[in-house]
């Protein structure tokens, strides 16, 4: 590469990254626009591109850029002031300085587009605008002389151009030390990394077995020397993990342009909102919702938010709010995307899954309106004509989906009518290490990825013996009263079959674990050997002589250096026939079900106090947990343990409730369901925990404490819902309030 | 077909192999393979190879040759395919050859099944022929189920 080709190469990236922020700025400064700090971004922008192609001989490039400088200069000076129409203008200059960098990164040269219009366009906004035509002339670029400026006559425009030339320069500098992130990053070629991730990988075995040998070797300086290997290996690991992490701005980055467009082209006005910006995904997994985002954001300015005048009409304001929300939970990335727009029309989604044949209309009349919104993924709702100009949204959808749960996330759909619609994705941190679930069959370990993962069944002794019916032929397992359809992972694998005295055979012997598994929204329960433990595996690609066999996503490395092959949940399912091969079939059969299936289903935990039976809601319970007697330590006149490190304070539900119970037996652990709020946690101690049950909850009555939400009929019992957030701040009337401060102390 | 070229060998129910250097990675030791369950009998395994997962063929059964007896272990030629590494286990390893281009021979006709996909042609050294296989089909074995 000679000197010259670099110099354009490196003009050519830092100019792209300058056009991205470019966007963003303008935008930014049309809402505001006195900001001056904007103004003079946008102005150093162009000032830079317009001086390198100067230097570089592209003079298109220059002249276009040196009449959107002009303009900007009047702008920043205060002699015009920016309306819509200069706005658009800047943006089809950054567009235009797009296209022209665009060809000179494939052909070397600008290209034969001619923007005479675009200049002139520039030079009316410049010129029809200006209310201070005696400054004019003293100006840096009167609009005479751009007239007829060419690339030359930019270097004769004498002495005022220079002086415009140092103030920028002056601004660049005053701007770029105090931040200094120039200093501080470099670019780094992305196949770079993937390759020092690799050998991460490897050195991370090949410690691994140093660690091995020297745990058996009485050399203690080799011990310590092991010791520092297996941290400085751990700590690079983590490092080089970090350096493919993106923030998520740099996809959402292109949203406030596109919103502006879409909306100025559907007749709109939409404001957006970015929450969450500096959320960090895994560089593979930013690349691959970059696509189904731009698609969501496209349908809610499309379809989602009203006009204006249906909007004042809804007694809504005029502009539209579209929100962007990323935020990490549960070593996941949750996006939501919300508009308050009209939200899904149910009745039209109906009608038109019943045209195109997708159910019939008793199945609709089953159907909640929950479980239709759901209906715009089906694969039959895709075509464009059926439903952009009707309610919206599901244009595409399915791709969405498709491209959502490939990188082994999931989308759902919550909208209120008249009210909006919120689309909320789930994704992993990284497709290259996720937590799985190891679990051993006929001495082989496998990894059942933890997404797929609902809970983990134990049955021994008399249940082991009689828990497994048969169904005509299938085996079945009665979860929580419903069927449970059980696929021995040993049959499927063609492994050969437990001895009759074996641990745990699927008739007549002592032990059966359960994997219970979740796979295109239907369950079935996986038998195994043994379940050993769940670790963080990274995940590796199978080779093409075994990409046929759809029960195995990949392969993994094991701790002790062993590969170990992970389980495709959906594959397997499919070859148990658990979920019919075809989606679309699937899609029926659920629909099909009775609607208590999906129905508001709560997944709540049971627990006794005294002779109550109370419930908690799942999302509010962290962990449950037992804690000996002995362990409790006063503080504050108050129980507390150590928990995870913490001091965490136990409040009895009983006490607090007012619920008469004779005191708990001495000897038994405490069972204590941990809620944790932030980085806090509290333990609230109740007599017993029963079960865990999906269940839809059907109210009974009002509650007559303030600490219970309602009384609903759980399991054929009376049940009171616990008002777990009311409950502590009774206790302690700071605990939300005070982490909260915490937070911003630290 | 060059003028000459460089074969690393190797041995299988005393027949003599040979593959191009140039496609060989490199050639290790048994190492512990991991079975998969509903492959074709042809994969014997796959193998840790410094964190790089690698696929083991079973050559002898991709060659129709019987299963090897006795208690010494295969050895791995690790070879480049477009698909990346894989492995072929074989019984020995002989030496590096260079052959000339004039004493290759194309398989007889009498050859037949699916071993004359495999073996591109023979090298007539003096004392015995050197069989010539083709890695990528040797490595890609077709899923049986």
């Amino acid at each position: 590469m000679s000197e010259l080709e670099f110099i354009t190469r490196e003009f050519l990236l830092e100019s792209c990254e300058n056009l991205d922020q470019l966007d963003r700025d303008l935008v930014m400064l049309e809402q505001d626009p006195q900001n001056q700090e904007y103004l003079a971004g946008i102005f150093r922008t162009i000032h830079t591109i317009k001086g390198s192609c100067g230097f570089l001989g592209f003079g298109k490039l220059e002249s276009v850029t040196h009449a959107g400088e002009s303009l900007l200069s009047k702008l920043r000076d205060g002699e015009l002031q920016l309306q819509a129409e200069t706005t658009t203008g800047l943006l089809s200059l950054v567009d235009a300085v797009r296209e022209m960098l665009a060809n000179i990164e494939v052909a070397g040269s600008e290209g034969s587009q001619d923007y005479a219009g675009l200049i002139e366009t520039l030079m009316r906004l410049q010129a029809g605008k200006s209310d201070c035509d005696a400054r004019a002339g003293n100006s840096s670029s009167s609009g005479g002389a751009l007239a007829t400026e060419d690339c030359g006559a930019g270097h004769n425009g004498g002495g005022s151009l220079s002086d415009e030339d140092a103030r920028a320069n002056r601004v660049t500098i005053g701007e770029a030390a105090p931040g200094g992130v120039s200093d501080s990053t470099i670019r780094v070629d992305a196949g770079l990394l993937d390759k020092l991730m690799n050998r991460v990988g490897e050195l991370v075995l090949a410690r691994n077995q140093i660690l091995q040998s020297s745990s058996m070797a009485s050399d203690a300086e080799l011990l310590s020397t092991a010791q520092r290997l297996n941290l400085i290996t751990t700590e690079l690991q983590e490092g080089v993990m970090k350096t493919r992490m993106q923030p998520i701005g740099n996809i959402w980055g292109k949203f406030p342009r596109l919103v502006r467009d879409l909306a100025l082209q559907c007749g709109k006005q939409v404001q957006i909102e970015l929450e969450g910006k500096e959320t960090e995904l895994d560089k593979t997994i930013v690349e691959a919702i970059k696509d189904p985002l731009t698609h969501l954001v496209r349908n809610a300015v499309d379809h989602g938010i009203e006009t204006p005048a249906m909007r004042l009409a809804r007694g809504k304001p005029a502009e539209g709010r579209l929100v962007l929300r990323a935020f990490h939970e549960g070593g996941q990335v949750n996006i939501e995307i919300t508009d308050d727009g009209a939200g899904l029309d149910v009745e039209r989604i109906s009608q038109k899954a019943i045209e195109n044949g997708l159910l019939t209309h008793d199945q609709i009349l089953r159907m909640n309106d929950r479980e239709v919104a759901q209906l715009i993924f089906a694969p039959g709702f895709s075509t464009a004509a059926a439903v952009s100009n009707v309610s919206g949204r599901g244009v595409g959808m399915d791709v969405v989906k498709t491209n959502v749960e490939k990188i082994g996330g999931t989308v759902d759909v919550q909208s209120v009518p008249g009210n909006g619609t919120t689309i909320k994705i789930k994704i992993p941190l990284t497709l290259a290490i996720i937590p799985a679930l190891i679990v051993t069959c006929d001495g082989d370990r496998f990894a059942i990825p933890q997404v797929s993962l609902l809970e983990l069944v134990r049955l021994e002794e008399e249940q082991a013996r009689s828990g497994i019916e048969r169904l005509h032929g299938a085996p079945v397992y009665r979860l929580r009263g419903h069927l449970l359809p059980i696929v021995d992972l040993r049959r499927e694998l063609e492994l050969p079959p437990r001895a009759a005295a074996g641990p745990a055979d699927l008739n007549n012997n002592v032990v059966v674990n359960i994997v219970v598994l979740r796979a295109d929204d239907r369950q079935f329960g996986l038998v195994v050997d043994a379940i050993n433990d769940t670790e963080e595996i990274v995940v590796k690609p199978l080779g093409k002589q075994l990409k046929g066999i759809t029960v195995f996503a990949g392969a993994t490395i094991m701790g002790d250096g062993k590969v170990a092959l992970i389980l495709d949940v959906l594959g397997m399912a499919q070859r148990a026939h658990v979920v019919a091969e075809d989606r679309e079939r699937s899609l029926v059969d659920q629909a099909t079900r009775p609607t208590e299936q999906h129905r508001d289903l709560r997944t709540l935990v049971i627990l006794a106090v005294g002779d109550r039976r109370l419930a908690i809601d799942i999302a509010l319970v962290s962990r449950l947990e037992e804690i000996a007697r002995a362990d409790i330590e006063g503080a504050d006149d108050r129980d507390v343990v150590q928990y995870r490190g913490q001091i965490m304070p136990l409040l009895h539900v009983g006490k607090l409730l007012g619920i008469p119970h004779a005191d708990a037996q001495v000897d038994r652990p405490l069972q204590v369901i941990v809620h944790s709020q932030r980085d806090r946690s509290v333990g609230l101690v109740v007599d017993r925990i029963i079960d865990i049950v999906q269940t839809t909850v059907e109210v009974t009555r009002p509650a007559n404490n303030d600490n219970l939400l309602a009384s609903a009929v759980i399991q054929q019992r009376v049940t009171d819902l616990v008002d777990v957030p009311s409950l502590i701040r009774r206790a302690d009337p700071m605990f939300y309030e005070a982490s909260v401060e915490e937070a911003v102390v630290a | 077909m060059k003028m000459s070229d460089q074969y690393c060998t190797f041995f299988l129910d005393g027949l003599f192999f040979g593959v191009e250097v140039r496609m060989v990675q490199e050639v290790i030791r048994y190492q512990e393979l991991t079975r998969v369950p509903l492959a074709s009998r042809a994969i014997s395994g796959l193998m840790n190879l410094r964190g790089q997962i690698v696929t083991a063929i079973n050559l002898r059964q991709r060659l129709g040759l019987p299963e090897r007896t006795g208690s010494k272990l295969p050895m791995n030629v690790v070879v480049r395919t477009d698909d990346g590494a894989a492995s072929l286990l074989v019984d020995e390893i002989g030496d590096v050859q260079t052959v000339d281009a004039d004493a290759f021979e194309r398989i007889p006709d009498t050859l037949h099944g699916e071993v004359r996909t495999l073996i591109k042609g023979a090298y007539k050294l003096p004392d015995r022929l050197l069989l010539t296989l083709d890695i990528t089909k040797a490595a890609t074995p077709e899923t049986e189920k």
